[in-house]
C-alpha cells in the first residue's frame, strides 16, 4: 500500500501512527511546505517567551521518520491532486503516486483587507516556527507592538513577546477578549488580569487604515506602532481538497472515520470540519489533540484497521502570565456559575447531560468534567450537586468507580 | 503490566499514600527533611468522605488520551508507563483538560506537570504509594488482559 500525506504537523504525525499500528510495511511519504521536521506549532509562543527551544519544542524524536519508514519530501509544496492518476504533483514538477490520501493541510491566516496595510513594513502573522523566527528578529526592547485580534493566538503571542518589547495593544472589533472559549464574566476577568501585566487593550474598534507607524482607528482613536501581527483568525486549508471534489465547507467534510466524501481520500486536523457532539453540528475544531486523534483515526482506517473518532468537542487549555484557563463544550444551556476574586467556574447543562465548562484559575482536574461531557453521561447517574463544587470520582457510583478504577483502562 | 489498584473497602482515607508520594518524587533521603513544613503535591490523590474513600492516581490508560493530546509531544509510554518529559514540557495543561481520572497535576512550581510513573522515576523503583498504606488497600499487581 502506498500511502502519501500532505501536511506535516500533528494531524500527520497522528496518521503516522496509525497506519503503522495495522500496518508495518506499507510506504508512508509525508509532503510539508515547510522545510522542518515536525515541531510542536502551538509553542511558537513559548519559544518567544523563553519556555521552550527549537530542540525540546520537537513533537517526535529525531528518528521518528527513520522508525517508522516515513519518507519526507519537505520544503516542497504540494500543488495539486491528480485524482485520475493518483498521484500528487510537487511545486518542483515531481509526481507522488498514492493509493490512499490525507489531507493534513492545516490552516493559514486569514488577513481581512485593510486600507493601508501595504504600506506597513513589519508586518507577521503567528502560526508557523518562520513566523515566529521573522517576528523575533524584528523585535527590539523599544519596539511598540500593535496586535489586530484578542482571540487565542493574539493573545499567546502577546504573552510571548511582553518581556522583549516597550509596549503591546491589542486591537478587536469584539466587545471583548477570548469570545470563542469565555463568556462575558470570564473575558472581562482574564482581560483584567492581562492588562495587569502592561498590555492595553482597545476593543469594540477597529483599525480603518494605516499610515506609516500609525493605526488609524474606526472610533478616531490612533495607534502608534513599530512592529504589527495580524492575528484575526484563521482559515481551513481545503483547496486542493475542493478541486478534486472533496465535500467542503468551511473546513474539509470528514466523518467519524476521517474519511472525505471521496474514497480513498482522508482528512484530518485544522483543515478539516467534523461533527461537535455538543452542539451536534459540523464545525472546524482547530485544536491539536483532535488533529491528533482524527489523524490516528484516519491511519488505522486508511491501512485497513476499524477506528472511529465520534468524540469530538470544542476544548482548551491556555494560560496567561500564569492564569489557567481550561475551557470545553458549548454553553448554550443551563448554567450554574461560581466566583471568587481570582476564580471562575462555570458548568452548563442541557438535557440532563453537561455541555460545557470553563474554568479560570483553578483547574484542578478538569477532565473529569470533559469526560462527562465526551462520554455523554447522564448527569442522574451522578451526584450533580457533589461534582459541581469540584471534579471528583466520589461523585459517581460505587460500581461505576469499580469499573473506572479496579481494571485496566483502554 | 503491573498497576496500581485501589480497593475502596479497605482505604481508611488516611493520607500516608499522599505522603509517601511526596517523598518518594523529592529526591531527598530524609523524610522529615522532604516534607516538614512542606505544602506536598503528590500525585496520588484521596477522595472521599467519613464512609467511604479512596486513592486516585494515573491509570496508565492502554490508549491514553493524554498522550494523544500533547501539545508539545512531553507525554509518552514507557513500556507501558506514561512518562512525562518534564523538559519538553510547558505546562499548558492540556492533559489536565483531557485526563477522565483528574490524575495529572501540576507540578510545585506550576511551570510543567506531574503525574505517577509508579515510581519507575524516582530510587524508590515501585509504587511507594503501595507500599507505605498500612492497610494494603492499595496494591501493585496485574489485573484483567491487556
Amino acid at each position: 500500500m502506498k500511502y502519501v500525506i500532505i501536511g506535516n504537523s500533528a494531524a500527520a504525525v497522528g496518521c503516522i501512527e496509525g497506519i503503522r499500528s495495522v500496518d508495518p510495511e506499507g510506504s508512508v511519504t509525508v509532503i510539508s511546505d515547510e522545510p522542518y521536521a515536525v515541531y510542536s506549532r502551538p509553542l511558537i509562543s513559548y519559544l518567544l517567551y523563553g519556555k521552550t527551544d527549537l530542540e525540546r519544542m520537537k513533537y517526535r524524536p529525531d528518528d521518528f521518520y527513520e522508525k517508522n519508514g516515513v519518507k519526507t519530501i519537505l520544503g516542497v509544496r504540494a500543488v495539486k491532486v491528480n485524482r485520475a492518476a493518483k498521484e500528487v504533483i510537487l511545486s518542483d514538477g515531481r509526481r507522488v503516486p498514492f493509493e490512499r490520501l490525507l489531507f493534513a493541510t492545516g490552516s493559514r491566516p486569514f488577513v481581512p483587507p485593510m486600507d493601508g496595510l501595504d504600506r506597513v513594513e513589519k508586518k507577521f502573522t503567528f502560526m508557523k516556527l518562520d513566523d515566529a523566527k521573522a517576528l523575533e528578529a524584528a523585535l527590539t526592547k523599544e519596539s511598540r507592538v500593535l496586535i489586530v485580534g484578542a482571540g487565542l493566538i493574539g493573545l499567546k503571542c502577546a504573552e510571548g513577546i511582553r518581556n522583549r518589547v516597550r509596549s503591546i495593544a491589542v486591537v478587536d472589533l469584539a466587545n471583548r477578549i477570548l469570545p470563542s472559549i469565555l463568556d462575558e464574566t470570564g473575558s472581562v476577568m482574564v482581560q483584567k488580569y492581562i492588562e495587569s501585566f502592561g498590555i492595553r487593550f482597545i476593543l469594540g474598534d477597529s483599525v480603518e487604515h494605516f499610515d506609516p507607524g500609525l493605526a488609524r482607528l474606526k472610533s478616531g482613536g490612533e495607534v502608534p506602532f513599530d512592529v504589527l501581527i495580524l492575528a484575526v483568525g484563521v482559515r481551513p486549508n481545503t483547496q486542493l481538497a475542493a478541486e478534486i471534489g472533496c465535500k467542503t465547507g468551511r473546513g474539509i467534510v470528514i466523518d467519524s472515520h476521517s474519511a472525505t466524501s471521496l474514497p480513498d481520500v482522508y482528512a484530518a486536523g485544522d483543515c478539516c470540519e467534523c461533527r461537535d457532539i455538543t452542539t451536534n453540528s459540523s464545525r472546524v475544531l482547530a485544536i491539536l489533540p483532535n488533529a491528533y486523534l482524527q489523524g490516528e483515526t484516519a491511519g488505522i482506517n486508511m491501512a485497513g484497521g476499524e477506528k472511529s473518532f465520534d468524540k469530538a468537542i470544542p476544548m482548551n487549555a491556555i494560560g496567561f502570565f500564569g492564569l489557567h484557563i481550561i475551557t470545553a463544550g458549548s454553553y448554550d444551556g443551563e448554567a450554574w456559575t461560581e466566583q471568587t476574586e481570582k476564580t471562575y467556574k462555570k458548568l452548563v447543562s442541557k438535557d440532563g447531560l453537561l455541555k460545557g465548562y470553563i474554568l479560570i484559575g483553578d483547574v484542578a482536574r478538569a477532565g473529569i468534567y470533559t469526560s462527562l461531557i465526551r462520554e455523554q453521561t447522564p448527569l442522574d447517574s451522578i451526584d450533580y450537586e457533589l461534582i459541581k463544587k469540584k471534579p471528583q470520582l466520589m461523585a459517581f457510583t460505587a460500581e461505576r468507580r469499580r469499573e473506572m478504577l479496579g481494571g485496566v483502562q483502554s | 503490566m503491573k498497576r496500581v489498584y485501589v480497593n475502596e473497602k479497605w482505604c481508611l482515607g488516611c493520607h500516608l499514600c499522599e505522603y509517601n508520594c511526596a517523598f518518594a518524587n523529592s529526591g531527598e533521603t530524609d523524610m522529615v527533611k522532604a516534607l516538614k513544613d512542606v505544602t506536598i503535591h503528590p500525585r496520588i490523590q484521596v477522595e472521599g468522605d467519613n464512609q467511604v474513600s479512596f486513592a486516585v492516581s494515573c491509570r496508565h490508560c492502554k490508549d491514553p488520551v493524554c498522550v494523544k493530546s500533547c501539545i508539545a509531544g512531553a507525554l509518552s509510554v514507557r513500556d507501558g508507563v506514561i512518562h512525562c518529559d518534564q523538559d519538553k514540557c510547558v505546562g499548558c495543561y492540556t492533559c489536565i483538560l483531557v485526563c477522565p481520572y483528574g490524575a495529572v497535576v501540576p507540578a510545585p512550581d506550576g511551570y510543567v506537570i506531574q503525574k505517577c510513573e509508579l515510581c519507575t522515576n524516582n530510587r524508590f523503583g515501585e509504587p511507594a504509594c503501595v507500599k507505605g498504606c498500612p492497610n494494603g488497600a492499595i496494591v501493585f499487581e496485574e489485573r484483567g488482559t491487556e
